[in-house]
């Protein structure tokens, strides 16, 4: 059953074109990379798929309904959450409430406040301080787990690595691969391609706004994934 | 591959029919002394005036970006600039417009030290409560006559017709001067520095435009203007008091019409100021309902077709009378 | 002793302009719109108690409390439907839209009403004093209007504070993108802020019209105090609101004393005085006065 179809999705910012026909599915319960270098459309996609971008109505479908150009706001009630590139914190919220407010629309599931606290004890640790104060690598942790209180049906991840360090990296890949084992349909985009390909079922590489590989990460070998990425 | 042979174009068809209407006008408008009756001059030296202040508004807004709601400061300062300078210095009335513009611009620049360090909506308010500071000073002020206001006596040795005359004449090149100076100011290098900071200041910034220093000078240049048109509208009106002259009313006015005629262009003030005359005239018996009506026009100009009536003609017939880009022409290659 | 008096009389004034101040800063947080009719907004309130009173021969508080939310939901629905409308499109159409409302509201209430000044019939209460000791009274009214201040400034904090709602609107005035990202939709929390911002702004405007009198064109000037008050107290600061609305408070009070023409002027030369040396207020938590 695919959670996710996306239909020759093309997006633009104004005048300039990022994605050209993108078309992928996403399967119920499982986990999908987008690698690729900057500037190859990745996280456009990830916006026009939460609604942070104009899409096509049809171009989006979720369960089986178009729900293409809708706002962000209305798609999380249907289930999707994007934890965005940089983290996003809020500063004026405490790390507590930064958490409570991706709970905002009250949906149901497993994810509470005490599981969060259960998993990641440095955010119990703190919980009172401004969101903002903390590492980078917390505030990511911090990132997911405001997104996971959410209880999405999508959840689509950008660019986790982005200015951490590598052990930091791992340690989050780490606890993304138990949240994914649990059978969260999870899309990831990503730069540092060594660690996401340990967590996906499938990627995809994007080039220039478009799909230039895919498959299954056992099946592609290093040289083809370069060449998919670089373009040469 | 052949080059293409182009040409970069400043003026089009309608610029030049756009120019030679203007200088039709401004011949007409030149004779209206001779076959015109006083009250009409003067309604005359009113819709000129008010259009150069609506085309400083303009300038300062619409191609500065710097929204005032303050500049009713600088048609008072100027107006009384005039007042001080004809009656207590003894100067020659008419010689004091240019003047009074002088001391406008020169108190404009401690204004400028304080409102520049808002932005935005708190920018405009801070204008306003400048405007409301000079006011209040003004009123507090015996030798200015306080709350009551002074008279203009200075013009009255001189034949109420040749004063009449003078005045409409120093209006109309007013008038002239302000389209004039600012059309060319545009299209000089400091005015592209100008569009490029309200398209996008940062942007500018690393093409190496001073942004600052550009807002300083328009804004200056803005005082300038409306100062030594507060001068010819007290020349014209001979009485001022600190709450006429400060008044709100003044901006209003200008906004509603750069609004409705077309913000960030140079012929939307014309149409604007146009369109607020005939609303007056037609509405003159209903009182408040005037500002009513000219206020909804200008907030649904707002909100349904923000390029104002302008925007709208330009955009339908892509005409352009006071033509500030420059258009690249490409010449269609030669046949075979 | 006399000095005294004046400057508790500016402190207790403060209460009043916290109340016109905290609508403005409420706005100005969430959305960066200032709302140029604000003051004419609560003279509207004014006037529209005044008809309730004449209509009905209500005691002016019974008044306020159909007043209030009456504002509240003109406020929303004007977000609703007009405001809402003009979101992302820049910084000019906000102001030169809710500026035309400013003289659209001082002109409909000058046809409406005339140009006659009005008050509420405040019952007695405006002259009735607390004795202090040392000779130093303070009026009742001025000190009902201070604890209310301090009652709805201390309302809002908790909303804003502890509320799944304020806390989604400091996720919004944080980073409107991210927290639609939440499920926040803007333009609900946009329409229910200026629906709050109006409410309160209707009781300063009632509350005003018992103290004193006033007319169609009294908004500017509510909006100016406002204004001032949140400059100097510091953006961001609620409970600076209140202290800046005090220092205004005193220094119009002070200045009058000095001089009857000149009590106002010395508030816009203090706030002035303020903006040169300490640009930012002085209790201020934002970073830039944009």
């Amino acid at each position: 059953m695919s959670r996710l179809v996306v239909r020759r999705l093309d997006a633009f910012y104004g005048d300039f074109q990022a994605l050209f026909g993108i078309s992928l599915e996403v399967d119920d319960g499982e986990t999908v990379a987008i690698i690729g270098a900057n500037g190859s459309g990745k996280s456009t996609f990830l916006k026009a798929v939460a609604g942070a971008l104009p899409a096509a109505r049809t171009a989006v479908e979720l369960d089986g309904v178009a729900v293409g150009g809708r706002p962000a706001h209305e798609l999380v009630d249907r289930g999707v959450t994007l934890v965005p590139e940089g983290r996003r914190i809020f500063p004026s919220l405490t790390v507590e409430e930064n958490l409570r407010i991706g709970a905002y629309r009250a949906r149901a599931g497993r994810w509470t406040l005490e599981r969060v606290y259960a998993i990641f004890p440095r955010l119990a640790e703190r919980r009172r301080q401004p969101g903002t104060n903390l590492s980078g690598g917390e505030q990511q942790m911090l990132a997911i787990s405001r997104g996971l209180m959410a209880n999405p049906r999508l959840l689509l991840i950008d660019e986790i690595s982005l200015g951490l360090a590598p052990a930091v990296v791992k340690q989050l890949y780490d606890v993304l691969a138990t949240v994914t084992a649990e059978g969260m349909t999870t899309v990831v985009v990503e730069q540092d391609v060594s660690q996401v390909l340990r967590i996906a079922r499938r990627v995809f590489c994007f080039r220039k706004g478009a799909v230039s590989l895919f498959g299954r990460p056992d099946e592609l070998s290093r040289s083809r994934i370069a060449a998919a990425y670089f373009g040469t | 591959m052949t080059p293409r042979s182009f040409r970069v174009q400043r003026m089009t068809r309608a610029s030049r029919l756009g120019l030679g209407g203007a200088a039709l006008a401004l011949v007409g408008l030149i004779t209206v002394p001779l076959w015109g009756d006083p009250a009409g001059m003067r309604r005359l030296v009113e819709l000129i005036t008010l259009l150069v202040l609506a085309q400083m508004w303009n300038l300062l807004a619409g191609y500065a970006g710097l929204l005032s709601i303050g500049q009713q400061a600088y048609v008072g300062l100027g107006g009384y600039a005039l007042i001080v300078l004809a009656d207590d210095l003894g100067l020659d009335p008419f010689l004091s417009v240019p003047l009074a513009g002088l001391i406008a611009a020169a108190l404009a620049l401690p204004t400028a030290a304080l409102v520049f360090r808002f932005q935005g909506g708190y920018f405009a308010v801070g204008t306003w409560a400048v405007a409301e500071v000079f006011r209040l000073l003004v009123a507090n002020t015996g030798a200015l006559g306080r709350g009551t206001g002074r008279t203009l006596k200075a013009v009255f040795p001189l034949a109420r017709e040749t004063r009449e005359m003078v005045t409409y004449f120093l209006a109309l090149a007013l008038g002239v001067a302000a389209l004039v100076g600012i059309y060319a100011f545009l299209r000089a290098r400091f005015g592209l520095g100008l569009m490029a900071v309200r398209d996008s200041e940062g942007a500018s910034e690393t093409l190496g435009v001073d942004v600052f220093r550009t807002k300083l000078a328009v804004y200056l240049l803005a005082a300038f203007g409306t100062g030594a048109t507060g001068a010819v509208i007290y020349l014209n009106l001979l009485r001022i008091s600190p709450d006429a002259a400060f008044s709100i009313n003044w901006t209003a006015a200008t906004i509603f019409i750069v609004v409705i005629g077309g913000i960030g262009t140079l012929e939307g003030p014309l149409i604007g100021a146009l369109v607020f005359f005939v609303l007056r005239e037609l509405l003159a018996d209903f009182g408040a309902w005037y500002m009513i009506l000219l206020g909804s026009l200008a907030v649904s100009v707002m909100l349904v077709y923000p390029q104002g009536l302008w925007g709208l003609i330009a955009k339908r017939w892509d005409v352009h009378f006071f033509p500030v880009q420059r258009r690249l022409e490409i010449d269609e290659p030669p046949r075979p | 002793m006399a000095w005294l008096d004046t400057i508790v009389q500016g402190l207790l004034l403060g209460g009043l302009y916290a109340l016109f101040a905290t609508g403005l800063s409420l706005i100005f947080g969430v959305m960066r719109i200032v709302n140029l009719a604000h003051g004419d907004f609560s003279i509207l309130a004014a006037f529209l108690a005044v008809m309730l009173v004449d209509a009905l021969a209500l005691h002016w508080l019974l008044a306020l409390a159909l007043v209030v939310p009456a504002m509240a939901l003109l406020g929303y629905v004007l977000q609703r439907t007009v405001l809402n409308r003009l979101l992302g499109r820049g910084i000019l159409p906000p102001i030169l839209v809710t500026f035309g409302l400013s003289i659209i509201i001082q002109n409909a209430l000058l046809e409406a009403f005339s140009a006659d000044s009005r008050r509420l019939n405040p019952g007695g209460i405006d002259t009735a004093s607390l004795a202090l000791g040392g000779g130093l009274a303070v009026g009742w009214f001025s000190l009902i209007t201070l604890l209310v201040a301090i009652v709805v400034l201390t309302g809002l904090q908790i909303f804003i504070g502890r509320t799944q709602r304020g806390r989604a609107f400091r996720a919004t005035a944080d980073d409107q993108a991210t927290a639609a990202l939440m499920g926040i939709d803007p333009r609900g929390l946009y329409a229910l802020a200026m629906a709050l911002s109006l409410g309160i702004v209707a009781i300063a405007g009632v509350f005003l019209g018992v103290r004193t009198t006033f007319a169609f064109g009294s908004g500017p000037d509510r909006l100016l105090f406002a204004f001032e008050a949140v400059i100097i107290g510091g953006l961001g600061s609620l409970w600076g609101t209140l202290v800046g609305g005090a220092i205004l408070g005193v220094a119009q009070t002070v200045g009058a004393k000095l001089s009857p023409g000149w009590g106002i002027l010395t508030g816009h030369l203090v706030f002035l005085a303020v903006l040169l040396v300490r640009p930012q207020g002085l209790f201020a938590r934002q970073r830039r006065l944009d």
